[in-house]
């Protein structure tokens, strides 16, 4: 890097022969010796915490495996009450806000305030989306009486209606099946919302540090391993996407 | 019986001006404290608090096995105790016995850092662990969980009506105060050493807490998500265990024993850290085979969690399944044997002496060694089927627990003890009380081995009359060995005050953390430490105290 | 641990360059996976019989990839937080691959 582009990225405290000058942010903690220390610390340990993250849904994941190995036909029966446009769209939403995200890590080290702010706005709003779509997703199924429990309904299934045509009818106890789908579909979409909802809070309170200036003056630790933790969860969606809602071949609707 | 070659001379022994203890003054600076040194003195109390409650229920427990007819307690009331003697014992005390106590307070001190990574992570660790600990006693005030601390499937989802979900979700939030203290030591292993501490020449302890930490960060979230889904079947009906839905009960025990089995790694590792420490001081001789014992830990570490069905044999799990565990269950018992040899190497040659933290390593390795190899007549699979759900497992898992784990506890306590509190313990009255344990533990648990090779299942109040000669000598032995765990207790407690005043290294050990005063200061060091020397080296250690005595003429 | 006592960097030789990804390449990864999310919507509707499921977790692994590497830097990250990463993901194909060994062969040897 040239001695402009340092000096524009360190800013003030840049020396002439390009080399930071030892500047101590007042975020430093001092059982660190130095801020590289505390950043790396802080890194290695939110990867950690991801790894935690990783066994949770780990265990889902098995679960969804064996069972959708069990009762393939339940499950594709159940699969296919889901909706693939509203899927891909959530689908694109979040990957979107993960890409306003890793702008938002850029805009810190680049110390831009203005547009970090905006990256982070833009992160909660598609978030906000995200959410606003798996509320209209919960609803339906509700209305359906597809959530397991007591008043689950398993009529669409033995019976399905005129208009879903590429339905076959199940047998009963094949039917009863689809509940184990549904089990799985709530509790998988249903933890990842809840970490979903966790970001969220968690970046309210990101934009109104960053809009105080707190992030654009060297210490970018907190978003960078946000940022982590939120692609995190964009990455569990994508494998809960293709697992939930394209388990088979939709002949041409 | 002698004691150390040259101790230091205590009798001009002070107490330093100013210590971590009142470096500052009020509760609130205690329970807002970010020092590892405080935090691991909160959670030595809270842990006491909830091991004696453990223990009260395995007092009642033997109480009602004194006789063949269940007569004591009803037979609900009986599951209820031995449910919760289980889990309280597993994750109030085990769990975060020596990693939460000693581990807090000496990893940083050990590799030459200020405080653990994230200090404030640490505290959060000790209020979830208090939390856990509240919610066990709401359990126990509302009428108990009754399920055995495995939650089988689809007995603790349909069939018991007894606050299974208190006690998952107490479990959970235990289970996150042990995933945080995990974190915060495999970063500050890896990132806080002092200048010149490389990975070789960390104490063993740090070795055996790092392996343990792997352990905790990568298998509890499992336990986690399983608790979760049960507290979900039992309250809203999805059925990913229940059988008449589709949910195969097998897999609960899968994802249940995927943690629960490298528990009991978490619970040992950290013990066996506390007698390479303690074995290598009171032999005066570096630990022998440095490397293997430091590989052996890790390697404990990663097989232990190839192995976990070793739990399931009798529970409908494929045979051929169940033979590939059983062949990696053989594997993972030779990295403890290993380290069994090589402690024992150590102190081949050495110069021993018999304090109370050596009484309580010889203990261990004793103890450990059988409850290890019991463990290797039930990973075979013949034998596990006739041995299995008897009481030879309450056995052998309280011969590694009670007589391994609990043991090095107490060495680890004794043996710091002077470093954390500045005191020395009463030395007669403490060797009296570790061979009452010891005995009081043979005592109790020999007979469990005969009485479950005989055929007297476990988890049963009331067991045919034949039985009741060795369920009487058990219960006498309880008897002894809660005295023995109630002296450490009362004879500690007085040496806070009246105890003998300890100085920097009552000991003569290696190892930084006897570098600094006792108590320690807040900042652990004054300056960083600079280390260009190896663990465990005693030479260096007589020359430096060479050095000191012609200086100070 | 800081450059003045330890030049060599001796005791953490896991340092990693700070390195800034460029909103370049994060538009690039983000294009590609907008591509392939919709090359995966494409392909369910097509019938490859056992390659669907195949091909779909295919394409998922290669966006959490890019995501990971990316997106999450560990592309320019030290040898220690890529080893961690690595173990996660081992960790959670242990549980899968070794409870799979159990339901797998329940069947084997009955008729």
């Amino acid at each position: 890097m040239d001695n402009q582009a340092i000096n524009e990225t360190l800013g003030a405290g840049a020396l002439a022969d390009g080399h930071a000058e030892h500047v101590s942010l007042p975020q430093m903690r001092h059982h660190f010796e130095t801020e590289e220390q505390q950043r790396e610390a802080a890194s290695l340990g939110m990867w950690l915490f991801l790894l935690t993250e990783i066994m949770f849904f780990g265990g889902l994941f098995m679960a969804y495996l064996l069972y959708r190995n069990w009762y393939h036909d339940a499950f594709v029966a159940a699969s296919n009450t889901l909706s693939i446009p509203l899927g891909a769209f959530n689908t694109g939403v979040l990957i979107s806000s993960g890409f306003m995200m890793a702008l938002a890590v850029w805009a810190a080290e680049m110390r831009k305030k203005g547009l970090l702010v905006v990256f982070l706005v833009l992160t909660t709003i598609l978030g906000l989306v995200f959410m606003g779509v798996k509320y209209v997703e919960y609803k339906e199924k509700f209305e359906l009486r597809h959530v397991p429990g007591e008043s689950f309904d398993i009529s669409r299934f033995v019976n399905p209606t005129p208009e879903a045509r590429d339905q076959q009818h199940l047998p009963v106890d094949t039917a009863r099946k689809t509940e184990l789908f549904f089990s799985l579909y709530f509790v998988m979409t249903g933890m990842h919302a809840l970490h979903m909802i966790i970001g969220i809070g968690l970046l309210v309170w990101l934009i109104a540090r960053a809009q105080k200036g707190d992030f654009s003056a060297g210490y970018v630790a907190p978003i960078e391993n946000f940022a982590l933790y939120w692609h995190f969860v964009d990455i569990i969606w994508i494998f809960l996407f293709p697992l939930l809602y394209l388990i088979n071949i939709h002949p041409g609707r | 019986m002698s004691t150390i070659v040259s101790l230091p001379d205590q009798r001009t022994a002070t107490l330093p001006k100013k210590s971590y203890l009142n470096n500052e003054q009020g509760l609130l600076s205690w329970l807002l404290t970010g020092d590892h040194k405080r935090i691991a003195i909160l959670y030595l109390i809270s842990i006491t608090v909830f091991f004696f409650i453990g223990g009260a229920m395995a007092g009642l427990i033997r109480l009602e096995l004194l006789t063949p007819q269940g007569d004591l307690m009803s037979s609900d009331t009986y599951n209820k105790l031995f449910t919760m003697h289980g889990v309280v014992m597993v994750f109030l005390f085990l769990v975060p016995s020596v990693p939460a106590t000693l581990g807090n307070f000496f990893i940083p001190m050990m590799i030459g850092a200020r405080d653990l990574a994230f200090p404030r992570i640490n505290l959060l660790s000790w209020y979830l662990y208090t939390i856990a600990g509240i919610l066990m006693l709401t359990t126990m005030v509302l009428g108990g969980v009754d399920t055995g601390w495995t939650f089988t499937t689809p007995l603790s989802t349909h069939y018991v009506n007894t606050h299974v979900v208190t006690t998952g979700l107490m479990v959970f939030v235990a289970g996150f105060s042990s995933v945080f203290t995990g974190l915060n030591f495999i970063v500050t292993i890896h990132r806080m050493r002092a200048p010149g501490m490389t990975w070789f020449r960390m104490p063993l302890f740090v070795w055996a807490h790092y392996a343990a930490s792997i352990l905790m960060v990568l298998g509890t979230p499992v336990l986690a998500i399983t608790i979760v889904l049960v507290a979900l079947e039992r309250t809203i009906g999805i059925g990913v265990f229940d059988p008449t839905r589709g949910g195969d009960p097998l897999l609960f025990q899968h994802l249940f024993w995927f943690y629960s089995h490298p528990a009991v790694y978490i619970m040992i590792l950290p013990g066996m850290g506390v007698i390479s420490e303690v074995i290598s001081t009171f032999s005066r001789k570096r630990v022998f085979g440095y490397s293997a014992v430091a590989f052996s830990s890790v390697a404990i570490a990663v097989f232990g969690f190839f192995v976990w069905a070793h739990h399931m044999y009798i529970m409908g799990l494929s045979n051929y399944s169940a033979m590939v565990f059983s062949l990696l269950t053989m594997l993972v018992a030779v990295p403890s044997a290993i380290k069994i040899f090589n402690w024992t190497a150590t102190l081949y040659k050495g110069s021993i002496t018999f304090e109370t933290p050596m009484l309580y390593v010889f203990g261990f390795i004793g103890m450990f060694t059988i409850g290890g190899l019991t463990g290797v007549f039930l990973g075979t699979m013949g034998t596990d089927i006739h041995l299995t759900e008897t009481y030879f497992i309450v056995a052998h898992f309280h011969f590694v627990m009670v007589g391994g784990m609990l043991m090095a506890f107490l060495a680890g306590i004794h043996f710091w003890w002077p470093k954390m509190t500045g005191r020395m313990y009463p030395e007669g009255l403490s060797k009296i009380a570790a061979v009452i344990t010891f005995v009081g533990f043979i005592l109790t648990f020999m007979p469990q081995f005969v009485l479950g090779y005989l055929g007297m299942p476990r988890r049963y109040h009331a067991y045919p009359p034949e039985f009741q000669i060795l369920n009487v000598l058990s219960t006498a032995g309880a008897t002894v060995l809660g005295v023995g765990y109630m002296l450490p207790l009362l004879y500690l407690g007085w040496s806070l005050k009246y105890g003998a005043i300890a100085g920097d290294n009552p000991w003569q050990a290696t190892g930084l953390e006897w570098q600094t005063a006792s108590p320690p200061p807040t900042e652990n060091f004054a300056k960083t430490p600079v280390v260009d020397y190896e663990a465990y080296d005693y030479e260096r250690l007589e020359e430096m105290q060479k050095r000191e005595v012609t200086t100070v003429g | 641990m800081s450059y003045e006592q330890d030049p060599q960097n001796v005791t953490n030789p896991e340092h990693d360059e700070h390195h800034v990804v460029s909103p370049l390449q994060y538009t690039l990864v983000f294009v590609t996976l907008l591509t392939m999310t919709a090359i995966t919507v494409a392909a369910a509707y097509v019938n490859l019989g056992l390659l669907n499921p195949v091909i779909a977790l295919a394409i998922a692994c290669f966006k959490a990839c890019i995501v990971v590497l990316f997106f999450m830097h560990i592309k320019y990250s030290s040898r220690l937080i890529k080893m961690t990463v690595f173990s996660g993901f081992f960790m959670f194909f242990v549980l899968v691959m070794m409870t799979l060994t159990d339901y797998m062969s329940r069947a084997w040897g009955r008729y």
